[in-house]
């Protein structure tokens, strides 16, 4: 199919595969391009590359093991991925989170969300050409990572979650530790818009392109940055707090432009609002207990439980069927980066190849959390 | 008014280059703000947090001893069967047999480093290293058994 003698079908239409392994798609993701000398007149997501079947792999992990292996679906928000898995047990068994377990997931998902943008930021500059805005962004999250390795004991898959809390106590120097990053973040975040945003080639490249209207941002179950940048309201933060953020005040970013260039704003303004969440806690971590009260083997009731969280690319749900044993019956996950990918053959459609690599590069897509 | 625009544009996106520039220059002078470790070169003087998971190790004291009882918790929790305890019946003292464990066994290939053996263990019998160097030219040392050779079980822990 891919290799006709003239590489044209028949409607005089070339047909190319980008990926499996093309630098842009950030992972093992190949997408069919038919294209019209340099439009696009259709794209194919293929999928599979990176399937792992972790849904029928948690059938047969108990409820404190299944949370492991999430973080190995959005390795960039492996912190968040984990809480959801938590937060579902708590939600089933109806424990209480003692509020110092609650203060330190947020400050740590928030973290989480931080470098998982610093990297798209690197990623984006990288997949435009542009090398230099790489070394920039990972310096920070350099530091980010160093953080959770003192205290979550890795720099991405932590692991640091347990039904009810966390697992252990964050270490004395925590808050000085997490004030010194963000300060570095601070100090260096002009940086960022010297070197990148305020690039005229660089938004010459995003604006306009990719357009995906409110309308098709619902049609296609886009969340995140994605769909709030089409002006459509879906924090999961705001809609149904989890682990106390509704105490916390902070604006949910939103654009109506729809193109790359309001991708980029909205995920650059995220990072700062990040920043004013961790500072409203940072000063007044409660002191208590880390878990709340959880047997040592977990049974779940019989039933259907549902938990959504936002990590730092959208709506991730998790939905476990319950009979009553240690094990869940069914597991199924609601990943953000599906539905998103599901808006690419939609929007990409009529621009030129080079486009696409913006478009893909401004959904920021998780190739394993597409796959599972 | 044409031309007005098109040279306006190209002396903006000049203007922006060099702004982007000037911060690559600033760091190419300013040597000192360099943050880039040199790994393999820095070996001796890189420490590791504390609490690193590096890979799963048993602490031995000066007598040889440690306090793994055999209980098989961590080989429980464990979610892909790294670990797997083989135990063997000890006729003790005052001649009762107790079970204690022959060997350790664990696959440092298959570990995750996800902490939930550590965290099941009721006697503390294992914790994290620090070393994270693995490499091996073969996949059959990466099978370890923990208990040293000769070590026994720490009196007193049951
Ligand atoms: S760290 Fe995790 S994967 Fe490794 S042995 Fe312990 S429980 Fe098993
Ligand atoms: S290491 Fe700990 S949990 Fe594992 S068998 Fe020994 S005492 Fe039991």
């Amino acid at each position: 199919m891919l290799f006709e003698p003239d590489h044209y079908n028949e409607e005089g239409e070339f047909v190319v595969n980008m990926g499996p392994q093309h630098p842009s798609t950030h992972g093992v993701l190949r997408l069919k391009v038919w294209l019209d000398g340099e439009t696009i007149k259709k794209v194919e997501p293929h999928l599979g590359y990176i399937h792992r079947s972790i849904e029928k792999m948690t059938e047969s992990l108990s409820y404190r093991q299944f949370i492991y292996v999430t973080s190995r679906m959005d390795y960039l928000s492996a912190h968040i991925n984990n809480q959801v898995c938590a937060l579902v047990v708590e939600k089933a068994l109806q424990v209480e989170v003692p509020a110092r377990a609650q203060a330190i997931r947020v400050i740590l998902a928030e973290l989480t969300r931080i470098s998982s943008h610093l990297l798209w930021f690197a990623s984006i500059g990288l997949d435009l050409g542009g090398v230099t805005p790489f070394f920039y962004a990972f310096r920070e999250r350099e530091a980010i990572n160093s953080l959770m390795d003192e205290n979550c004991g890795a720099r991405l898959t932590q692991n640091f979650m347990v039904p009810g809390g966390i697992m252990k106590d964050v270490l004395p120097n925590f808050q000085q530790r997490v004030k010194e990053v963000l300060k570095q973040f601070k100090d260096n975040y002009h940086e960022y818009d010297e070197i990148l945003t305020g690039n005229v080639i660089f938004q010459n490249r995003l604006k306009g392109v990719g357009i995906l209207t409110k309308e098709d941002a619902i049609a296609f179950g886009c969340t995140g940055p994605t769909a709030r940048a089409s002006g459509l309201n879906c924090d999961i933060r705001k809609l149904y707090p989890y682990d106390g953020y509704e105490k916390l005040q902070f604006d949910e970013i939103t654009s109506t432009g729809g193109d790359c260039w309001a991708r980029y704003e909205v995920r650059m303004a995220e990072m700062k609002q990040s920043v004013k969440i961790i500072e409203q806690l940072i000063d007044n971590i409660p002191e208590g207990e880390i878990v709340g009260n959880t047997k040592k083997v977990i049974k779940l009731p019989k039933g259907e439980f549902y938990q959504r969280v936002e990590t730092a690319r959208g709506e991730l749900g998790v939905y476990i069927v319950s009979d009553g044993g240690t094990t869940p019956y069914r597991c199924k996950y609601r990943s953000p980066n599906f539905a998103n990918l599901s808006a690419i053959p939609h929007i990409a459609r009529g621009h030129k190849i080079g486009d696409l690599i913006s478009i893909m590069a401004t959904i920021d897509l998780i190739i394993p959390d597409i796959d599972r | 008014m044409f031309i007005k625009e098109y040279f306006g544009g190209i002396f903006k996106a000049i203007k922006s280059l060099l702004t982007g520039m000037k911060l690559t220059g600033y760091y190419f002078t300013h040597l000192n703000k360099i943050v880039t470790e040199e790994y393999p070169d820095n070996r001796a003087t890189l420490k590791m947090p504390e609490r690193f998971r590096g890979e799963v190790i048993m602490p031995h004291d000066e007598n040889n001893e440690h306090t793994c009882t055999g209980c098989q918790a961590c080989e429980l929790a464990c979610p892909n069967g790294t670990i797997k305890i083989i135990t063997k019946q000890e006729v003790q003292a005052d001649g009762k047999k107790k079970k204690r464990i022959d060997a350790f066994v664990y696959h440092l290939d298959m570990c995750t480093m996800c902490n939930l053996c550590i965290d099941a263990c009721p006697s503390d019998a294992i914790i994290m290293g620090q070393n994270f160097e693995h490499s091996q030219y073969e996949r059959k040392y990466m099978k370890k058994v923990l208990n040293k050779p000769g070590s026994r079980l720490k009196d007193g822990v049951e």
